[in-house]
């Protein structure tokens, strides 16, 4: 199944083609609006960012930023005055507001949970889907379809609904709130997406390979090692993208079972309030901090992940 | 001579450890490897859920974890299937559902059948239509607050620009009429990528032989698309159905995150109600047991579902 050989259409007339891409231009531009006004807003001000109308063109500023890496306290003028010189950008920002810098906000400290539960969880999901589907694709094994169907079918239920009885597991043996309980977690979600993704991918590898390297004295497992898995590298990473979006953005669970330490990025930036209300440039800032990684991931990685969707799509 | 040379190795190999290594049979291997897969997720998935089985049939509240737990039998269930709020909940996600899919599907189609023309740089502009749907819906979604806020937000000033509605009129989250449509919009903006790239799938696997022998038959364009394309991009459609309906079965994100189900319960989708009941009121028993409805519930309609499309894939 490849997105770019087929013809599904016998040579569309050039009007056709002008009007469809018209349209496909438009629709493009204008979804892609919300992000961009994202972006904006966090480099505008906070009295830009809710001005009305609404501001297109303005004074660029970062103080959406210092606000999302800082906290602060409002403070007399006096007290201001008092204070040596402003060290730094923000220092400066924050002082025109009557506000003094008192530390770093939580916002570094969830994001780098982010990075380890996103990427421990992948890993693991990864490394435990690769055995799993080798297992699945070579031997045979009994009830194979079965398992593989109850692997699957692990993904119906609502995250609020597996929350209830892993909320309690997770008490009892004192793993909430904790990066370990996290990561088990999103592993297990995972897991059963990079099962069936990768014995797909291992199907397609002939199993002669193997069979010539036993013949010349390698075991089943150095077989494995050394043949099978170079094959499957471009199918390991494209189910490492997946398992690492999903991981990325997850926020149900995140939501309902950290709450300090092992918070992630997801249900914190919401949380992120300024002065009366929500701090729409700050929170503007974490969300394009937050969504970059996965941007450049899209753009760079399409091909993959077109391969990925519609592969999944394909098969089931 | 080359097998002689092995020979000699294995003899050289001390004995223990070359059965050690040698020794792991086909069998063995097969379980090694899939044996830590499927313990983890007895582990992670399945004892939780036999646990919430327990659970759904007893009164037990997680915030009392030292009460003394009572077996009610089939109460739970009873006062579900019986408790009007519950319902009110169900037709909530029903509404939320039927029309996220209605245009998400519409859409998604029409997009892919326009990006099937081929028209120059439409790999490039696919690759931004699909940005939306790489995003965290969670993240994502609690931006859109601000788009919808009265006056200030972009989208309702945009609303009141082309419609003359007063800006501070243009209540998307607040208003009782516009709350679920607001959430319908973020969630088919964010998704119908989903299902245009499912459709377009399809569309490119229907080969090209079966439209040139219409071509020689003099059939007309509408003709073509409605006997042959449509037919055959039918499964991949009733795929990207299922997939998104099991999806907004279970959402919970965006809506926790836009209206937390309010005004009022307006938007209070069946996830929302168990969050309500498990993770404020705390009645673990109940909820688990609403649970276990709402998991019979997806797995029902989802097999139902995968036998039609089945039956349709046959044809």
């Amino acid at each position: 199944m490849s997105l770019t050989t087929a013809h599904s259409v016998v040579a569309p007339s050039s009007n056709a083609k002008l009007i469809a891409g018209t349209i496909i231009v438009a629709y493009a531009l204008i979804s892609i609006v919300p992000l961009l006004w994202i972006f904006a807003t966090s480099f505008k001000t906070p009295p830009d960012s809710i001005a009305y109308p609404p501001k297109i063109v303005f004074q660029p500023s970062i103080e959406g930023y210092c606000n999302l890496f800082t906290t602060r306290t409002r403070q007399t003028p006096e007290y201001i005055n008092s204070l040596g010189p402003a060290t730094g950008f923000c220092d400066e920002t924050v002082r025109k507001r009557n506000m003094v810098i008192a530390g770093p906000s939580n916002f570094l400290p969830r994001f780098v949970n982010s990075l380890i539960i996103a990427f421990g969880s992948t890993f693991c999901a990864v490394f435990l889907g690769t055995l799993s589907a080798y297992g699945f694709s070579r031997f045979k094994v009994p009830l194979a379809d079965d398992l593989l169907f109850f692997i699957l079918s692990t993904r119906f239920m609502p995250p609020i609904a597996v929350a209830i009885p892993i909320y309690l597991m997770y008490r009892e043996l004192g793993l909430s709130d904790t990066a370990l309980g996290m990561i088990l977690l999103y592993t297990a979600v995972n897991v059963s997406l990079a099962v069936w993704l990768l014995k797909g991918f291992i199907d397609e590898i002939p199993r002669e390979y193997e069979e010539a390297a036993m013949i010349d004295g390698y075991t089943r497992l150095q077989a494995f090692w050394r043949t099978v898995l170079p094959q499957a590298t471009t199918g390991i990473a494209a189910t490492a993208i997946f398992c690492l979006i999903f991981a990325w953005n997850e926020y149900a669970f995140a939501a309902l079972l950290t709450s300090g330490t092992a918070q992630t990025a997801p249900p914190f930036i919401p949380t992120i309030i300024g002065e009366g209300g929500q701090d729409w440039p700050a929170v503007a800032a974490g969300t394009t901090i937050f969504l970059v990684p996965i941007l450049v991931f899209t753009i760079l990685l399409r091909k993959q992940l077109l391969r990925g969707i519609t592969f999944g799509a394909v098969r089931k | 001579m080359l097998n002689r040379t092995a020979d000699n190795v294995a003899r050289a190999t001390p004995e223990p450890l070359a059965k050690k290594i040698r020794g792991i049979s086909d069998k063995g291997l097969a379980w090694l490897f899939i044996s830590p897969t499927i313990l983890l997720l007895l582990a992670i998935n399945i004892f939780p859920l036999f646990w919430a089985i327990y659970l759904s049939f007893t009164n037990y509240r997680a915030n009392r974890p030292n009460e003394v737990v009572k077996n009610l039998g089939l109460a739970n269930y009873q006062r579900i299937l019986g408790d009007h709020d519950i319902w009110i909940a169900m037709q909530t996600t029903a509404h939320f559902v039927f029309w996220t899919i209605l245009l998400q599907t519409v859409i998604g189609f029409t997009l892919a059948w326009l990006i099937d023309r081929k028209f120059r740089g439409h790999a490039f502009w696919t690759t931004i239509i699909l940005v939306p749907m790489m995003l965290s819906p969670a993240v994502v979604g609690n931006f859109w607050r601000f788009l919808y806020e009265p006056q200030i937000g972009l989208f309702s000033y945009v609303i009141s620009f082309v419609t003359g509605i007063p800006p501070t009129n243009v209540q998307m989250l607040s208003s009782v009429e516009l709350a679920p449509w607001a959430i319908i919009i973020v969630d088919t903006w964010m998704w119908t990528p989903y299902v245009m790239l499912i459709c377009l799938a399809g569309l490119r696997s229907i080969p090209e032989y079966i439209y040139e022998a219409a071509e020689v038959d003099r059939a007309s364009n509408w003709r073509q698309f409605w006997s042959i394309t449509l037919p055959m991009a039918l499964p991949f459609i009733m795929l990207a159905v299922l997939f998104r309906g099991i999806e907004n079965f279970k959402m919970f994100d965006m809506v926790n995150l836009l209206t937390g189900g309010g005004p009022g319960s307006t938007t209070e989708v069946a996830s929302i109600t168990l969050k309500r009941q498990a993770f404020e009121s705390w009645r673990t028993g109940y909820s688990s047991a609403f649970a276990i409805i709402l998991f019979v519930a997806v797995f029902g309609l989802a097999n139902i579902y995968v036998k039609a499309l089945n039956k349709v894939k046959q044809r």
